[in-house]
């Protein structure tokens, strides 16, 4: 039993990048160095700055990596704010890790994998690409589409390109963005529309975050493309204060999202009412 | 059974308050609520219920988890010890004693509260019986005998004289070196209150359907948007409730350091799930419909079917426009299941 | 009354007047009457009675956006309530123009908890014949007088008069103690600020930011209050200090200064009973006196005297006087 549930630890922001021009992604260590603590893809950590607050975070980096957490952060509120104004070397409060994370080690081993992602949504996504990437030899083949309003807006690009962009390694990358946009020649289309275009087999396991009304829609060219609910996952995004599953926030139904989420199936989502 | 007469309780309160603290009703600027006792204490065990819950006693509204000091980049922490000295919480009605059990299952489930836990292991709770129940009271309809609390000791008030029964060490430890007593004046008062208990208005409400399995039947009822209409969105009905147990987490910049502190929270207020992209119970009528689904039917789905509402009558006696849980029962119950 | 009430409403809405009614409906006890808005259906559940107490205005508000071009809702308004619907008609919060009020007759509204107060407790009905109410509890009857036990924004009634209506039913009384209203005010300028001080620290530390007072508050009309916005550093549920409620107070006060019309709900609906109007009541004294009489709402348009020059108002330097000496 946990007896420091509340209680965060002091962190050292180590390395910090900008993806894009609302979405920095920052890397935090131990001040003494090593990672803050273990976690498996999908699992959150709260993060927070003394006297501006605290704010629950998927965690972008995979646990394969050894040294460090990162975090892939949009900047749209007061928080957030102050997480992209500060500076390397900066010590913050983290905590965690919270929550169920994507069933890597059973459901997902073997399966052809499709990761559909929007926007900063690729964030919780990205950790369980990477740890695929790293355990390549327990999954079949990796589709990943993901879309953004502009070609600016598309987190991870050097990665995706350098090492996701890998038809050899069995892994294909489909990107789109939402408009035109010049100095764009790949594929311009919403995500869903561009999802029912690519028409994958109805076979694969699918992985989907972003926005609320994306993955509605990408439901929807999924269950036309004869998916069926059970095979697909998401995770959600509710404000949270404990990560407990105590604090009361993210309740919805039965299920605490901090604690019982925020990876959820797509068929214990309709036992819930549709209030996220 | 020991005794004591009503007229030497003070006496009876100092010497226990020479090793502990005793934390009773109280009356105070014409109101009563639970408090710390001193001899200038104006002590109301009469009032059938104060204001707020016994709940402060473990689970403050708001308390200090931690201090911060920041210097440059970077960042120190001083940590609050939990650790609490042995206090008595004197005088819980049977409702509020039943309502210490459902804050244990979510305080004290793992991962466990380490606040909430220390406070509990160091307390005696003593309960008193109810002699008169009032029409607001429906404790009997979720297993609870107001004439007969849990406790680590139970009181009855009966004319001039305290009835006390230990049932824990540490109830003996507070009621051993009383004078024995005959337990009929109990007895009789006992069935006296269960013949009331028997002609209370919301003595029998129908909870049938309150569970997992009409869920989502509840959820979607119509209902709600007109059981929500007056609903001014105030906390008052979770602020004066016993089990209702949300809570934030807040920083408070002291202009020397920060101080990290949770409050008592209210899913009524708007800005309770309020996240940079919106809200997910945007109007009124969600934030009603959450927190009477959460006493009626989230909490028993995962409680095995113990209802998060003591029937305490508190949010009856107090909502500035007259909404309460009884209304959402007789509503929503029964046949609509 | 209530009877001839509902018939006159069923008529209205056959008339086309309007096609709901804002007013009371029976709540689980005869006594727990709660604000409704009800179709031409559900009239029958409409309730007018000696525990209506609820001022409505407010809860007009909301309606307002809902309402179609040239559609009007009706409104059941007591005389001390069309105070506050005159204030918020000022404040462009209602247009009168899309409500249809009926201004109902009032002798005086009963609070259950002033029964209670005596002793009186397990209260399954009351009996009302004029003055004389019998209570029915579970521990047998008991007998108490209607005018001890009226609530208490009764004791200062504005008077038997609508100070706006389309048309009017039932008869009115004014229910005045005829006291001073100020009486408590001034007792409390007479006291020396540590005592004034250890009065309002005694009331206020009871306050559990339950935020009832606000949100019943016709002149609280903000649609996202100062309180509620986290990014003033002043947002707070319960505070870090428990001095943060009395400002909470404080600057409520402050913010209904000049709109207040003394309705007195804020004090009515506070769980932990906190004689909140003094704080009020304080303001408008002063008002009073520094600008001469003043009642927020008595007409539609009205400007108040804290946002209204006038050549004759009393130079700054009594006011700060007076300020540093109360």
């Amino acid at each position: 039993m946990r007896t420091d549930n509340l209680i965060p630890m002091i962190g050292v922001v180590t390395e910090i990048r900008r993806d894009t021009p609302d979405i920095k992604t920052f890397r935090v260590e131990k001040p003494e160095g090593g990672k803050c603590f273990e976690h498996m893809p999908g699992q959150c950590a709260m993060l927070s700055i003394p006297g501006v607050g605290e704010a629950m975070f998927s965690i972008t980096s995979s646990p394969t990596v050894k040294d460090y957490q990162e975090f892939s952060i949009k900047k749209c509120g007061c928080l957030t704010d102050w997480l992209h104004a500060m500076e390397v070397g900066q010590q913050i409060m983290i905590r965690g890790p919270y929550g169920k994370h994507f069933p890597v080690e059973d459901a997902l081993k073997g399966k052809d994998l499709l990761f559909i992602a929007g926007g900063v949504g690729l964030a919780p996504l990205h950790s369980v690409i990477n740890y695929v990437l790293d355990n390549r030899a327990d999954y079949g083949k990796v589709d990943i589409v993901y879309g953004s309003r502009s070609k600016d807006d598309l987190l991870d690009i050097d990665e995706i390109q350098s090492s996701w962009m890998d038809p050899k390694n069995n892994m294909d990358v489909h990107l789109t963005i939402d408009r035109p946009q010049e100095g764009w020649d790949g594929h311009v289309a919403f995500v869903p529309t561009y999802v029912e275009e690519l028409g994958f087999d109805p076979n694969k396991t699918v992985l989907v975050c972003g926005p609320p009304i994306m993955i509605k829609f990408v439901l929807q060219a999924l269950t036309k493309l004869g998916f069926q609910k059970h095979q697909v996952y998401t995770t959600m995004e509710l404000r949270m204060k404990c990560g407990l599953g105590k604090c009361g926030r993210c309740n919805i139904g039965d299920k605490y999202v901090c604690k019982d989420g925020p990876v959820f199936r797509f068929d214990e989502l309709d036992e819930l009412p549709s209030e996220y | 059974m020991k005794m004591l007469k009503l007229a030497n309780l003070g006496g009876w309160l100092s010497a226990i308050n020479e090793t502990q603290r005793v934390y009773l009703p109280i009356e105070a600027a014409d109101q009563v609520n639970y408090g710390v006792w001193t001899p200038d204490s104006v002590v109301r065990l009469d009032a059938l219920r104060t204001v707020k819950s016994a709940k402060d006693a473990f689970f403050p509204q708001v308390e200090n988890m931690m201090n911060f000091k920041t210097e440059g980049k970077n960042v120190s922490v001083e940590m609050i010890d939990p650790k609490v000295e042995n206090f008595v919480v004197l005088g819980v009605r049977a409702c509020d004693a039943k309502s210490f059990e459902i804050l244990d299952r979510v305080f004290l489930s793992d991962p466990y509260d380490p606040f909430y836990a220390a406070r509990r292991e160091h307390s005696t709770v003593v309960t008193l019986a109810c002699g008169r129940p009032d029409e607001n009271c429906f404790c009997v309809n979720f297993g609870i005998d107001p004439a007969d609390p849990k406790g680590d000791a139970t009181m009855w008030i009966v004319d001039d004289t305290i009835y006390l029964r230990a049932s824990t060490e540490k109830g003996e430890a507070l009621v051993k070196d009383l004078e024995d007593a005959d337990t009929a004046p109990v007895e009789a008062q006992q069935a006296k209150t269960r013949e009331i208990c028997e002609k209370l208005p919301f003595g029998k409400l129908n909870l049938k359907g309150f569970d997992g399995d009409h869920l989502m039947e509840k959820f979607n009822n119509p209902k709600w948007a007109e059981l929500s209409r007056a609903c001014l969105g105030c906390g008052t009905c979770t602020f004066v409730c016993p089990t209702c147990q949300c809570y934030d987490i807040r920083d408070f910049d002291t202009g020397n350091g920060v101080q990290r502190y949770r409050c008592w929270d209210s899913c009524m207020y708007s800005d309770f799930t309020l996240m940079a992209h919106g809200t997910n119970r945007p109007t009124q009528v969600e934030r009603f419909r959450q927190r009477f689904m959460h006493k009626l039917v989230y909490f028993p789905s995962n409680n095995e079917g113990m209802y998060s509402c003591v029937g305490c009558g508190r949010c009856l006696a107090k909502c500035p426009q007259n909404l309460n849980i009884v209304k959402v029962i007789k509503a929503l119950g029964g046949d609509e299941a | 009354m209530q009877r001839e009430l509902i018939e006159r409403l069923n008529a209205l809405i056959g008339e086309g007047v309007g096609k709901r009614v804002l007013g009371w409906k029976r709540g689980e006890f005869f006594y727990d009457t709660e604000p409704a808005i009800l179709a031409a259906d559900q009239l029958d559940e409409l309730v007018y009675d000696s525990f209506c107490g609820p001022n409505l205005s407010k809860y007009l508000i909301q309606e307002m956006p809902k309402l179609g071009e040239g559609e009007k809702i009706i409104a059941l308004i007591k005389p001390c309530d069309s105070y506050s619907f005159n204030q918020l008609c000022t404040e462009h919060r209602i247009n009168k123009d899309k409500v249809y009020v009926i201004g109902v007759g009032c002798k005086g509204k009963i609070d259950v908890d002033k029964i209670r107060a005596r002793g009186i407790t397990g209260i399954t009905g009351i009996d009302v014949d004029g003055d004389a109410l019998t209570v029915h509890t579970l521990y047998g009857d008991e007998q108490v007088n209607r005018k001890e036990v009226l609530l208490n924004k009764c004791l200062s009634c504005k008077g038997k008069e609508h100070r706006v209506f389309d048309e009017q039913i039932g008869e009115s009384e004014e229910t005045s103690t005829g006291d001073d209203r100020f009486d408590m005010v001034k007792k409390l300028e007479a006291m020396s600020a540590e005592e004034r001080f250890a009065f309002w620290r005694g009331e206020l530390s009871k306050c559990i930011r339950c935020n009832a007072c606000r949100n019943v508050c016709p002149a609280c009309s903000c649609v996202k209050c100062v309180f509620d916005n986290p990014n003033t550093g002043v947002q707070n549920k319960a505070a870090a200090d428990d001095f943060e409620e009395n400002l909470f107070h404080i600057i409520r006060a402050f913010h209904v200064a000049g709109r207040c019309t003394d309705c007195g709900e804020c004090s009515r609906v506070c769980p932990q009973g906190i004689p909140l109007h003094l704080l009020n009541r304080k303001f408008i004294s002063d008002i009073d006196e520094l600008y001469g009489e003043y009642q927020a709402g008595e007409e539609v348009g009205q400007r108040h005297p804290v946002i209204n020059y006038t050549q004759g108002d009393c130079e700054p330097s009594i006011v700060h006087e007076r300020g540093s000496n109360a």
